[in-house]
């Protein structure tokens, strides 16, 4: 099939359509998984603390 | 500067510049007699004195093992003082062409003083020389803090800076001499574009290498509206200026797309770099220090994730919205249209999260001026997105596009949400990352905050007023059918606005040299306290000798001098 003007606008209107949705419905299971509450929490207070150091661990050390 | 380079570090440099230095040359002699050669010689000698920088301090002792027990902020730092020497120099280059707007006998008789090579100027110096530089500096504060580990090297971030910077040159000289490939906010011609690439890929790969080394399970959102925006500027860039240069000595290139295609790539290029570079860059900046400054935690962690695959999804279709009423097909045009109204969803999600993260905490924006730079710029935001969507609309377009508006909206984007996003993101970084109490002057981070809101209000207000009369005058016919204003009718009707938009951004010019000079002073001061810090409390920085990566020259100037 040649990429021309109705090939375009099939794309869209059919994969381009669902495609948006089954997308959506992704974020949307991830940002409320029950699990991810408490990751989403710890990262959001975790940049107000003032340790302005990099947290080493021995495979850092050269 | 070099002494914090390991020594195979210092060779790679050298190896590097030496790279770019035969690049220079080669395009010196190429482009003998063409428009390339000098943009080859200004190269070469970025390279040349790039060699020189390494080469003397290349004796210089190693950085010992205890600096990988600090973040790296040099290249923040320099990064930092680069956006505001562009700001300066952008935002001067925008109030001359504003002047020339609204005097055009101001100029000179040489084609580099025309306005049409000195508005890219403006435009670049801005949009990159001071946003870009902003983004990566703050980009490389945030990525070490947010994922608690240093820089993998000190190497590339230097590369990124100072190549993007070399960037930003060719660009603007290239302007001056009448080099540009006509395309928006994409001027640069092929061989710039390549450099660009090799930065942009490097910038990419060491974003990804400090995600790699985090300490954090999670990534924190600001990261995730940085990586999108240095992964979708990639593609951008490379896809809209695809071009073959009519030889490798000619500086002129000609778009691997013609008609309509090449107005929808460059439009799906020019809206995403709004998207991206202008808007995404800058949220992860606000997603970083708004909380940081006003001491609360973003006020819906979940609501972030949502605006932002709501901003990375939607944004992409938007572009079309810039070729209402064209040749390019009417449902491509409706399909921008829609995705131009659904993102004021996604928008208002990310504005309202700002300004719900300041609720509790208005008594400090009150006295804060720093963070009231960032208040008022999660205001603009929320205004100029509702602005775009209601312009995007095909017949609100038919009476915005092509005039003022258009001009005023983007200001009201680029003074009101980017530039003060940056500021208040630059006032609260330069005491953190020097290591000062707080800025040389309060007072003046004051001064410079109402003359921005001032400037940009002046500035919005005259282009709203002047837009929509141009708009007017275009459409109004008279009772035999025939346009009822002419081309220079609207031109008159526009011209104290043009004085008064002026007036305006220089306001916003004299807040941003005052700011320079502010933050030039705060890095001049001596730390408050410093010396009584070392007797009473030994620090484990100042104790230890002065780290390899602190100038040895302490700051001879105290507080309030």
């Amino acid at each position: 099939m040649d990429l021309d003007h109705n090939f375009t606008v099939w794309l869209a209107k059919s994969f381009g359509l669902f495609y948006l949705i089954a997308l959506s419905i992704a974020v949307l299971v991830y940002t409320f998984w029950p699990a991810n509450r408490a990751r989403f929490q710890h990262a959001a207070t975790s940049i107000l603390e003032d340790d302005d150091r990099p947290e080493t661990t021995a495979k850092d050390k050269p | 500067m070099i002494g914090q380079l390991t020594v195979s570090e210092r060779q790679s440099a050298l190896i590097i510049l030496l790279f770019i230095v035969l690049w220079g040359l080669s395009m010196a002699i190429a482009g003998h007699g063409d428009l390339l050669g000098p943009q080859g010689w200004i190269v070469l000698l970025a390279g040349v004195l790039g060699l020189f920088g390494v080469m003397s301090g290349y004796y210089a002792p190693e950085p010992g093992a205890d600096r990988l027990t600090r973040y790296y902020d040099d290249p923040s730092k320099v990064g930092i003082i680069l956006a505001m020497i562009w700001a300066v120099i952008g935002m001067f280059v925008g109030v001359w062409v504003a002047t020339l707007l609204a005097y055009p006998d101001l100029t000179f008789d040489a084609g580099w003083a025309s306005f049409g090579r000195l508005r890219p100027v403006h435009t670049s110096g801005v949009i990159f020389g001071f946003g870009g530089n902003a983004l990566i500096a703050t980009s490389f504060y945030v990525m070490q803090r947010t994922c608690r580990t240093r820089l993998p090297d000190q190497l590339t971030p230097w590369f990124v800076l100072l190549g993007y910077n070399l960037f930003c040159l060719l660009a603007a000289s290239g302007y001056l001499m009448g080099i540009t490939q006509s395309k928006e906010y994409a001027e640069p011609e092929w061989y710039a574009d390549i450099w660009l690439v090799i930065v942009w890929v490097t910038y990419f790969v060491l974003y990804l290498r400090v995600l790699m080394r985090r300490k954090e399970p999670h990534i924190y959102v600001a990261n995730w509206y940085y990586m999108a925006f240095i992964l979708v500027v990639a593609i951008l860039h490379i896809v809209n200026n695809l071009a073959m240069p009519i030889s490798f000595g000619s500086a002129k290139s000609y778009s691997a797309f013609s008609g309509v295609q090449d107005a929808m790539t460059q439009w799906w290029y020019g809206h995403n770099a709004v998207a991206f570079f202008l808007t995404a860059g800058f949220l992860g900046m606000m997603y970083y220090f708004m909380p940081k400054r006003a001491g609360r935690p973003i006020y819906s962690y979940r609501l972030s994730i949502i605006s932002f695959w709501g901003i990375t999804f939607f944004y992409m279709w938007a572009g079309s919205h810039h070729l209402h009423y064209t040749a390019l097909p009417h449902w491509v045009q409706t399909l921008g249209m829609t995705f131009s109204v659904m993102l004021l969803v996604p928008s208002w999600a990310s504005a309202g999260n700002a300004l719900m993260t300041l609720n509790g905490a208005w008594h400090k924006v009150r006295d804060d001026a720093t963070l009231r730079f960032m208040m008022v710029a999660a205001v603009f935001y929320g205004l100029s997105t509702f602005e775009g969507s209601f312009m995007a609309i095909r017949s609100v377009n038919s009476l915005s596009h092509y005039t003022d508006w258009t001009v005023g909206h983007v200001h009201a984007g680029a003074l009101g949400w980017v530039a003060m996003i940056t500021f208040g993101s630059i006032y609260a970084a330069v005491p953190w990352l020097w290591k000062r109490e707080a800025m040389y002057s309060a007072r003046l981070v004051e001064a410079h905050f109402w003359l921005a809101l001032a400037g940009t209000l002046i500035y919005v207000f005259a282009m709203w007023n002047s837009g929509i009369i141009q708009g007017l005058m275009w459409r109004t016919y008279n009772e035999s059918g025939r346009l009822a204003y002419s081309f220079i009718d609207s031109l008159v009707a526009m011209h104290p606005y043009y004085i008064a938009r002026a007036i305006g951004g220089l306001f916003f010019l004299i807040g941003a040299v005052i700011g320079a000079y502010n933050i030039w002073m705060t890095i001049r001061t001596a730390p408050e306290g410093a010396a009584a810090k070392v007797s009473e409390r030994p620090d484990p920085v100042l104790a230890g000798g002065l780290p390899a990566d602190v100038p040895a020259n302490i700051p001879a100037l105290q507080p309030g001098e």
